[in-house]
């Protein structure tokens, strides 16, 4: 049963380079990571036991999506290829490679109906594949700066997209049509006399009955370049006709913290995952409060998550080279 | 020897007096009105447009990494996610953040194998721009400073010394130590030009011009008497100023092209290379310009992305420009750091300050073209080949545009060295 005040650590598995992106596959038998290095590694839950995909990648690897069936996943390189796997194989070898993005693929979403992928990255284009074979869709441009988010809408219309400057657009799947741009401000900061952009929409999630959009990030940059920052989230309202947020969700405190995943729960909260000063915090929010009401300290700095199907366990990936398995509720 | 006396015989006194005298020969007729400084002539300005060497510094404000720009380590645990790239030259590869200057890599000459044994910002900076470790009690003066004493005619319109600042201020430096502020940076913030050189309203050039007669005379009579180095940068002040007001157009990068504004791109730094060229053009023997911020302790990677696209666009343009124009031979660019970065990335997808194996890139002058000098190990930890570090660096680029570094110049009677004597320049580089 969800409770999240009492979550807890159930194990944790070490990898070979610092951790950047994990998912759960949509069977619930592993956790795939990609880290600071080309290749990919695959954990499965029931025991740990840990399998090697090289041989795609050049650089490192920043996205990963399922396919509906879980039969599949694709992973997204910093070198802007998206490499398709085969998901339970003995001997991982890429089943096939694309030249989809110029430089970083940052954030992947596979469409509810299992359809499309959805793909964005340093190029600021965001496109869209079909995921059973890899053919190019089409082409959604209009994002001034890097594309940090994707996420599909849970009826699988619509898409969002997140950049750099806290834009989060939403376009039309079938027509590729933009529908219209909220405005996240508070992830996004130009640091006049560092002369550097900061921010960015790290984390995108849609409720499960379409209410809200959250988008997560940054705020309070008075540093950026050493990290001087603090975690927070934009709440839209889907039904509203508002571009702003209705609501900004701040975790007090979480000092150098940034969201960078963000996930609904069962019971209707919103799950962040954040890094910070002192190590890594799972962070909850209710819809309808500002401040969080409960937090939950990881041991190391974490920089990504996933929820798994049964909506208990929580994949975190560190930068310590561990993943870890979160369970939120009560020990058994 | 540079001299430097200030008896009332000296060299610099004599020349300084007959321009003087030229000047108000030349003001009788009217010749100066709206027209060169007091210092000129036309033999004068065509010497020094064939003759004169000019350096320009890019200075990386806080730290570039060496590894997402001259020396990547793609592939090892140390490269961080940026992928290497081919470039004009054969056999060398510089980081995909710079596919612009990878195609100007010909006229480019890399020193990857950079040790300065020196972390803290404000002691790295010092020791790059003086080529000395910071000691107490001692001050030194900085190479734009040098290049204005050594490089530029003392019958220069223009100040030999330039800083352009990437926020606002303005004004001048306190960069040139025991050479005296006739030598001190004219900074011009965010390549705005140096204020106050408009006439104020209501005030005829006739009556400025009256003026400034006026008040040389007075000067004349008091420095014939009690001329010194703080009498002299008094007066040169007033000079440099009037001259400032007669040529403010050199500092106006608004006339430049449209196309070149669209080449090297619409924003600070690519105005300021911009506005690098004009100046060089006209005369300037040293600029230097910053570009800002690498102190990447946070997300190194994200922001190497931006600083570098801007960099590399400028940059290439700058370079590829002054060697269209023929202007590499006598110009030196240097772009460096007060330090780089370290070759482990930090939990914050950061890297920190690191001394001890980092790069410098150069151009022109006598520095061989299309070269990459000294060698870091495969994770870019340790210098392998080919070290040197700030003392051999200053020696070399001076030597690179024909001066002595291991003379000295002349203060009051006292002999000190142009650069370390402890140090030398980098053996086998220069052609």
């Amino acid at each position: 049963m969800l409770d999240v005040k009492q979550a807890h650590v159930v194990t944790q598995w070490p990898a070979d380079r610092p951790l950047n992106v994990c998912r759960f596959d949509p069977q619930g038998r592993y956790v795939v990571v990609g880290a600071e290095d080309a290749t990919l590694a695959r954990f499965q839950l029931s025991d740990g036991a840990k399998v090697l995909f090289p041989g795609g990648h050049q650089t490192w690897v920043f996205s990963l999506a399922f396919s509906k069936d879980g039969n599949t996943f694709v992973s997204g390189g910093g070198e802007g290829k998206i490499i398709w796997w085969e998901t339970a194989t003995a001997a991982p070898a890429p089943l096939r490679s694309i030249a989809a993005h110029k430089g970083w693929i940052r954030s992947m979403a596979v469409s509810p109906d299992g359809a499309l992928l959805a793909s964005g990255g340093n190029d600021l284009v965001v496109r869209l594949w079909n995921m059973s074979d890899g053919a190019a869709i089409r082409e959604l441009s209009g994002h001034e700066k890097h594309v940090y988010s994707v996420v599909f809408h849970p009826n699988g219309t619509t898409l969002f997209t997140g950049d750099l400057k806290g834009a989060v657009k939403q376009w039309d799947v079938a027509t590729g049509q933009l529908l219209r741009t909220f405005e996240a401000k508070p992830l996004y900061a130009y640091n006049d006399g560092q002369g550097v952009d900061f921010g960015g929409v790290r984390g995108l999630a849609v409720s499960p009955d379409g209410k809200w959009l959250a988008a997560g990030g940054l705020h309070k940059a008075s540093n950026p370049l050493g990290a001087v920052h603090e975690p927070i989230v934009c709440l839209f309202d889907l039904a509203s006709d508002k571009p702003e947020p209705v609501r900004q969700q701040i975790a007090e405190g979480v000092t150098q913290g940034i969201i960078w995943g963000l996930r609904w729960l069962s019971d209707g909260s919103l799950m962040g995952v954040s890094g910070g000063g002192s190590g890594g915090f799972l962070i909850f929010w209710k819809p309808d409060a500002d401040k969080d009401y409960y937090r939950f300290a990881l041991p190391s700095l974490a920089r990504e998550m996933d929820l798994h199907l049964d909506g208990l366990q929580v994949a975190t990936v560190h930068h310590d080279r561990h993943v870890r398995i979160t369970k939120l509720a009560a020990k058994t | 020897m540079q001299d430097a006396n200030y008896a009332c015989r000296s060299s610099e006194h004599t020349l300084a007096r007959r321009s003087f005298l030229g000047t108000l020969a030349a003001t009788a007729t009217g010749a100066v009105a709206g027209g060169l400084g007091i210092f000129s002539s036309p033999v004068i300005a065509q010497q020094l447009k064939s003759d004169q060497k000019r350096v320009v510094v890019i200075n990386m404000h806080g730290g570039l990494s060496q590894l997402e720009s001259w020396d990547p380590k793609p592939g090892t645990d140390t490269g961080g996610p940026f992928l290497s790239i081919p470039t004009s030259v054969p056999g060398i590869q510089i980081s995909e953040l710079l596919p612009q200057t990878a195609q100007i890599m010909q006229h480019l000459c890399l020193l990857r194998g950079v040790n300065t044994s020196e972390d803290d910002h404000g002691k790295g900076r010092f020791m790059m721009l003086t080529g000395r470790r910071q000691m107490p009690g001692l001050d030194f003066p900085e190479m734009g400073a040098v290049c204005a004493k050594t490089l530029m005619p003392e019958t220069s319109d223009l100040p030999g010394h330039i800083v352009i600042t990437p926020g606002g201020g303005g004004g001048r430096g306190n960069d040139s130590a025991y050479l005296g502020p006739k030598y001190s940076s004219i900074q011009l913030g965010n390549g705005n030009p140096p204020p106050n050189t408009a006439l104020p309203g209501g005030l005829t050039e006739q009556s400025e011009l009256a003026r400034h007669d006026f008040r040389r005379q007075v000067n004349e009579r008091f420095l014939n008497r009690r001329r010194t180095a703080v009498t002299e940068a008094f007066t040169y002040s007033y000079e440099q100023a009037l001259k400032l007001m007669q040529k403010k157009d050199v500092f106006d990068v608004s006339k430049e092209p449209a196309a070149d504004h669209e080449r090297y791109g619409k924003h600070d730094f690519g105005r300021h290379c911009l506005l690098a060229r004009r100046l060089l053009e006209s005369g300037v023997g040293f600029v230097q310009l910053a570009h800002s911020n690498y102190d990447t302790h946070n997300e190194n990677f994200n922001f190497h992305i931006e600083q570098m696209a801007e960099f590399d666009r400028g940059f290439s343009c700058f370079v590829k420009d002054l060697a269209d124009r023929g202007m590499l031979e006598s110009t030196l660019l240097i772009v460096l750091s007060e330090f780089g970065r370290t070759p482990n990335i930090n939990h914050y997808a950061g890297r920190d300050h690191w001394s001890r194996a980092w790069s410098v890139c150069v151009a022109g002058a006598r520095f061989p073209r299309g070269v990459a000098f000294g060698k870091t190990n495969d994770k870019g930890t340790e210098v392998t080949e080919g070290q040197c570090d700030h003392g051999n660096l200053f020696h070399t680029y001076l030597t690179a545009v024909g001066v002595d570094s291991n003379g000295s110049f002349n203060i009051d009677g006292r002999d000190l060295p142009i650069a370390d004597p402890s140090s030398k320049m980098i053996d086998g580089l220069l052609t």
